[in-house]
């Protein structure tokens, strides 16, 4: 079941003295689309572009790595910029947060957590190039939830993830859905 | 006439002593609470309660920590960042808040609020104050890896009691723990071929100047022959640090009326920056870095001579002033103040007996500054001294890479870490206990089922 939430204003501007209001804003999907598809596009281009051009089927000088930092020529993996990038948000703003989680994390930690994650990454799984939108309280504040597909776009992706001795599955191919990303926007 | 007078009746002129007591009472009492806190010297009274061991030097340097009166533990989060921060970065904290702020994690912050430091580290609690501070119950992992047995069978049944007091698992840095820095380093052997500390190389980093020999002192101060003959065999003189580079004031004539007879350590870190950067970091500088008066050895809550109690803690208590003996400075600093079983018996340790032999090249010494106050090697090339001594004491794990792995296996050094006896010992034997988490790694490396990746 794929839920379409209803516009929702993401702020409320009071004009003039009189105190009317006037709702303004990005509908929340939209907002969280625009999240991903920039998301989408920098994870997208440093696995094709750098991990997949500096990996062991390309130059040698780099070598991306899962313990990257105790490699003099270590260079993280796409996950991990990925998971970096959230971090240093998360210390810029309250306004959104996104984490990479899958139904086959490779740390378990990764795993869906709450109802809306569990929901939204199996659907994603079962419907191949559509986005699952929700909304759930987490601590007592409502957030609008979106889960969007994360898919092996190239080959370093599967083969990482098939021979990661902690992956519970070991039969990705290309351009299966592996995971998802998970933004939230508090409302 | 028939107005009131000014001056009242009798029992008016009762009342308005009354007043005048309960105003001047109340004033007093006001500047007795207030004062200490204007003048920046809170009096012992305004402690809740002891800190623990690693605060207690700067305990009454309340701003420290409490850093602005109207704020809440965003305030005190910020004082533990300004301090620990660094070191948290640099130990790759296995646990930075980062990962908690996620709203994701909602429920388990309702359980252990990971995101402040505050929550395992209460002050002014000694009754609840654990090792390292910590405040929590010793099973807190529990809280969020319940279910490790099911990624991790051979977990099964251990107490998450046991996971950080193991030697397994640390909470903030596991930078020689994690399973595949276990796995790299599974068959060393214990010692390695070449068992060596990292060279020296200051001259290469510092301005060469030419030796000099004739001390610059102005004529009426006063230098004692020992004095001049300490600096004249000293690294300073060497360098070409005369007396005024220390003792004059750069802003004024290096004549006697500004001569600074005892210069403190912000003169040394004119050219010792990263020296006196952990100095202050750590417990022996801290009271210093927050501008309370230097240390004294009588204020330790571990085990110093008597004798030594006087001491005060400067760059000059463990550097002989005009000698600057490193060498001194790397043992017998240490022992003339420390006296715990195992600095007693360093001067019987095998460490000790590779110093003595004076065939052993000095790079394969061993003082306690070997492993306490290691050389490391800044991201520039430069070999410094880390005088943060407690970057690598405490928790004795954070030692494994930086000092132990230097000259021992990783497995080694995991077991001689978790005996408490023959620490004490100062490594006089073999360790009487073995950790099993190199073998844990290595038989579930044996066993696993898929190809490994080129990638990890």
């Amino acid at each position: 079941m794929k839920k379409l939430v209803a516009a929702l204003p993401l702020c409320l501007v009071m004009v003039g003295c009189g105190g009317e209001a006037k709702q303004s804003g990005i509908e929340p999907k939209v907002y969280t689309d625009s999240l991903f598809a920039v998301m989408k596009a920098d994870r997208t281009n440093y696995t094709k572009m750098i991990i997949k051009r500096l990996g062991p089927a390309g130059a040698s000088a780099i070598v991306p790595d899962e313990h990257w930092e105790d490699k003099p020529n270590g260079a993280p993996l796409p996950a991990q910029m990925f998971r970096y990038g959230a971090e240093a948000v998360a210390e810029m703003t309250s306004d959104f947060s996104y984490s990479l989680q899958s139904l086959w994390p490779v740390n378990s930690q990764n795993g869906p957590r709450t109802e809306v994650e569990k929901v939204g990454l199996t659907y994603i799984n079962d419907n191949p190039g559509e986005n699952f939108y929700g909304e759930e309280e987490l601590g007592g504040v409502k957030y609008f939830t979106a889960v969007y597909p994360d898919v092996a776009v190239a080959a370093p992706c599967v083969d990482c993830h098939n021979g990661h001795k902690d992956t519970p599955r070991t039969d990705f191919k290309l351009g299966d859905v592996m995971g998802g990303v998970v933004i939230r926007v508090p409302m | 006439m028939g107005g009131r007078s000014s001056t009242g009746t009798g029992p008016q002129r009762g009342l308005a002593w009354l007043w005048c007591v309960w105003a001047v009472a109340t004033v007093v009492g006001l500047l007795w609470f207030v004062w200490p806190l204007l003048v920046d010297e809170p009096p012992e009274q305004f402690l809740p309660g002891p800190t623990s061991h690693g605060h207690h030097q700067i305990e009454m340097a309340c701003g420290a920590c409490h850093s602005d009166a109207f704020g809440g533990g965003e305030v005190l989060q910020s004082a533990c960042i300004s301090c620990h921060g660094d070191e948290l970065k640099a130990v790759r904290d296995s646990h930075p808040k980062a990962k908690f702020t996620n709203p994701r994690n909602a429920d388990r912050i309702e359980q252990l609020d990971a995101r402040y430091c505050v929550t395992c580290h209460v002050e002014h609690q000694p009754d609840k104050t654990e090792h390292m501070g910590v405040t929590m119950p010793e099973d807190f992992c529990y809280e969020c890896h319940q279910d490790v047995a099911e990624v991790r069978p051979s977990h099964d049944g251990m107490g998450f009691d046991t996971c950080a007091s193991s030697g397994c698992h640390n909470f903030h840095d596991n930078q020689a723990l994690y399973e595949d820095f276990l796995l790299e380093h599974a068959s060393e052997p214990m010692f390695k071929e070449v068992a060596a500390i990292v060279a020296k190389n200051a001259p290469q980093y510092h301005r060469q100047l030419p030796p000099v020999t004739v001390a610059d002192a102005p004529a009426q101060i006063d230098s004692a022959p020992e004095v001049l003959n300490d600096w004249q065999h000293s690294g300073h003189a060497q360098a070409g640090v005369n007396c005024s580079s220390c003792h004059a004031d750069p802003e004024a004539a290096a004549d006697a009326l500004s001569w600074v007879a005892s210069p403190d350590h912000t003169v040394c870190a004119s050219c010792h920056s990263e020296e006196s950067r952990g100095f202050l970091a750590g417990k022996h500088g801290m009271r210093l870095a927050q501008g309370l008066p230097a240390m004294t050895v009588a204020e330790a809550r571990i085990p110093m001579h008597a004798d030594s109690a006087h001491l005060e803690l400067s760059c000059n208590s463990c550097h002989s002033p005009h000698a600057f003996d490193v060498r001194r400075a790397a043992v017998d600093s240490c022992v003339g103040c420390h006296n715990s079983n195992h600095v007693q018996n360093f001067a019987n340790s095998p460490h000790a007996g590779l110093t003595e032999n004076p065939a052993q090249p000095g790079s394969e010494q061993v003082t306690c500054a070997t492993c306490h106050m290691p050389r490391t090697t800044l991201p520039n090339g430069r070999v410094v001294v880390e005088h943060n001594q407690n970057a690598n004491l405490r928790p004795n794990e954070k030692m494994l890479r930086g000092v132990c792995m230097n000259c021992h296996s990783l497995s080694f050094s995991i077991d001689a870490l978790a005996d408490p006896a023959l620490i004490d010992s100062n490594f006089k034997g073999r360790p009487s206990v073995h950790i099993p988490s190199v073998d844990m790694a290595v038989e579930r490396d044996k066993n696993r089922a898929v190809k490994p990746s080129l990638y990890n």
